[in-house]
């Protein structure tokens, strides 16, 4: 019988204190994967909507993501349809590619004249299908909170608006929503601080364009040459664009459209090109050929943004998950060292006397230390395997309970999920984590034990 | 060459300030193949005696050599192989390891002398039936009695077929009519597999059937009587040195 027999020999030898242990082990790990599987899903859900949204890698004009929000026409990039195909023709980047398209983001003001309302608003420029087709990246199988673009195969004067623009506009065809006051019937109490004069041209307006076009807007904007531009627009959907403050301001419009707002009859630029990957992975390498490619082209005064830097909310989620779960797990860890390490000490000065008979049979002191390190490790991958076995349990329960919160900002409810068993990271990291901690609480007992004077141990017995 | 020698060996324990003399200028040699038997009363210094010449606890002067090297000097990882390859051990208490069975607890020294798997079987089979356990051995110790784990312990000590054996009060636990029989088993065994023993006990059964008798008192050795005169023939030569297979 060898060690790791013995080893676990003295472990069934007081099963209750044992199974404490190991209940105490497995709660630790539990709480360590269940938490580390709703940071996991936050994490891999957030990163899904950003990259859905923006892309992996953004090529831009230098400056523009600091100083360019309110200027895009400044920061336009001329022949962006040559280097598109040059990045869409690239034999080491094509492979890595799922889209490579182009963006414009404009600034402008959209009035409903018929309701006398109107609201700045963010409006994207964009190719309906190669965006709904970046919608569709789903590499870590989270639950896809994104709806396709309507605009795909609509008129070029159609857009799509957030719930509040929508709202504040007065399109309340597109709302559904109790609370909105349709055109030509004023809210209470907002009707007597309104001219006659005004209230009768607005009611007129509106009686004019209601029967034909209830949800058409005009959309201003500055040209690249400064001058004021002005396009009609048919609002053909109002969307839940999750976060409220995006849910105010957000426009979607064709590319085409946009560009025809902004530069008129030049030569239309974009602010951006989108690039997907199929895989977050492959940013470094993707980055690395876009940078040569770039070089090579002529383009001067561009630059290659991730959606890491693009989004710094998503750096702070992780930043805030990660504290947050290293906390937790610090935790977890310290009580699992203090019971277990309780457990071990308790062992070794229950078998002082057997110690001593080990070691003047000839057991050498390295051999009592494995003995004890043996138990600890056959505890922790024990442990280890209750408490993941416990936690996809755990965690299938709550997937499947419909349970949802709302974050903090965000206009609708998530699902409350976790991703355990699709994070192999976690796991392997969880399950290292704990057999170490075990050891750790293992090794001062155990060294104490090697270190007893044979004759003063064979006292104990 | 004597199994064991000592010159002028002695042992002080440290209470704090205070030191307390256990052993004084001890110098002896243990005969080969005998029945020895360190006697004395409660105090006298026989477990420190047994304790120094199984090399499970240090000198403070002068030098101990076990079949025929000085062990006080050896680092401890090889002082417990030699202990292991040179020396059983017989307790008092048994000192059995409790999640053994009686085979388990008898073939564990022969894993420690990495002994290979047939032979182990081998010997811990012998030793079993050698001892009368044979319908015991897949038992605990705590499912045996008192006879039987001692029983056991003997076995365990033998099972290396060490050129020594040192039994501290081997029968102290036992009732009288037992004693008689583990210390008739292990005079049988010791004249069997031509092994030194070395007891401590003030038991006079056990005086009864030891061939050397060495007298011990406040730590200094008052007398030796050498029993029996022992022939020759019965010892064999390089006992000490003759050790089991190896894997």
């Amino acid at each position: 019988m060898n060690t790791w027999f013995l080893a676990w020999r003295n472990l069934l030898r007081n099963r209750r204190r044992s199974l404490t242990t190991l209940l105490a082990m497995v709660i630790g790990l539990v709480a360590i994967l269940i938490f580390g599987g709703y940071r996991s899903n936050i994490l891999y859900g957030t990163q899904t909507g950003f990259v859905q949204q923006t892309g992996h890698l953004q090529i831009q004009r230098k400056g523009y993501f600091l100083d360019g929000g309110d200027n895009p026409t400044a920061y336009g990039i001329a022949g962006y349809e040559g280097l598109l195909a040059r990045l869409r023709q690239d034999p080491q980047l094509a492979p890595m590619l799922v889209i490579a398209t182009p963006t414009l983001q404009l600034g402008g003001i959209a009035g409903n004249f018929s309701g006398g309302v109107s609201r700045s608003v963010m409006a994207t420029g964009l190719i309906p299908e190669d965006r709904n087709r970046m919608l569709e990246w789903n590499d870590y199988g989270v639950i896809s909170y994104a709806q396709p673009l309507p605009l795909v195969g609509a008129p070029g004067d159609a857009v799509l608006v957030g719930m509040g623009v929508a709202r504040k506009l007065k399109l309340c065809a597109l709302l559904e929503s109790a609370d909105c006051v349709p055109v030509g019937q004023p809210a209470a109490g907002e009707g007597a601080g309104v001219p006659d004069d005004v209230a009768a041209l607005s009611a007129l307006e509106g009686s004019a364009r209601a029967t034909s076009a209830e949800n058409r807007i005009e959309m201003l904007a500055a040209t690249a040459r400064g001058a004021p531009n002005v396009a009609s627009l048919n609002v053909i959907k109002a969307s839940n664009m999750g976060i409220k403050a995006l849910d105010d301001v957000y426009m979607a419009m064709h590319l085409a459209q946009a560009q025809r707002l902004i530069y008129g009859t030049a030569t239309p630029q974009v602010t951006a090109i989108l690039i997907q990957l199929r895989h977050t992975e492959q940013i470094p390498a993707a980055r690395q050929r876009l940078a040569e490619l770039l070089a090579e082209s002529g383009q001067e005064g561009l630059e290659v943004l991730d959606f890491d830097t693009l989004n710094p909310t998503y750096r702070q989620t992780n930043e805030f998950m990660d504290s947050m779960f290293g906390f937790i797990a610090l935790l977890i860890g310290v009580i699992v060292l203090f019971t277990i390490g309780n457990t071990m000490s308790t062992a070794v000065v229950e078998r002082t006397a057997e110690i001593g008979t080990l070691r003047a049979m000839g057991l050498r002191r390295s051999g009592i230390r494995r003995l004890f390190l043996c138990e600890a490790l056959q505890l922790g991958l024990i442990g280890a395997a209750i408490g993941v076995l416990t936690a996809l349990a755990v965690a299938y329960a709550i997937n499947h309970s419909g349970w949802s919160w709302t974050p903090p900002g965000y206009a609708y409810a998530y699902l409350i999920l976790v991703r355990v068993g699709e994070d192999l990271p976690l796991l392997a990291g969880s399950v290292t984590g704990i057999i170490a901690v075990t050891l750790l609480s293992a090794w001062w007992p155990a060294r104490r034990a090697a270190r007893w004077v044979i004759v003063d141990a064979l006292r104990h017995a | 060459m004597h199994p064991v020698s000592l010159c002028n060996v002695g042992k002080v324990y440290r209470l704090g300030a205070v030191e307390v003399p256990a052993l004084s200028d001890i110098t002896l040699d243990i005969r080969r193949g005998v029945f020895t038997v360190i006697s004395g009363p409660s105090g006298s210094g026989k477990t420190t005696l047994l304790n120094l010449i199984g090399c499970i606890d240090t000198p403070d002067q002068g030098e101990i050599r076990v079949a025929g090297r000085a062990v006080q000097s050896m680092p401890d990882d090889e002082l417990s192989d030699f202990r292991a390859r040179h020396i059983g051990f017989i307790f008092q208490s048994f000192n059995l390891i409790p999640v053994l069975s009686a085979y388990e607890n008898i073939e564990y020294p022969l894993h420690l002398a990495k002994v290979g798997a047939a032979e182990r079987r081998r010997r811990v089979q012998a030793l079993l039936e050698a001892v009368g356990l044979e319908s015991r051995r897949n038992n605990l110790p705590a499912q045996l009695s008192g006879g039987q784990r001692q029983r056991v312990a003997i076995a365990r000590a033998l099972a290396t077929a060490p050129g020594l054996v040192l039994a501290d009060e081997p029968t102290a636990n036992l009732d009288s009519q037992t004693g008689a029989e583990i210390i008739a088993l292990m005079r049988r065994m010791q004249r069997e597999q031509d092994v030194s023993f070395v007891f401590s006990s003030h038991d006079p059964q056990v005086h009864a059937e030891a061939d050397d008798v060495i007298f011990i008192r406040d730590g200094r050795i008052v007398g030796v009587e050498l029993k029996r005169e022992v022939a020759r023939e019965v010892v064999r030569e390089g006992a000490l040195e003759v050790q089991g297979e190896r894997s």
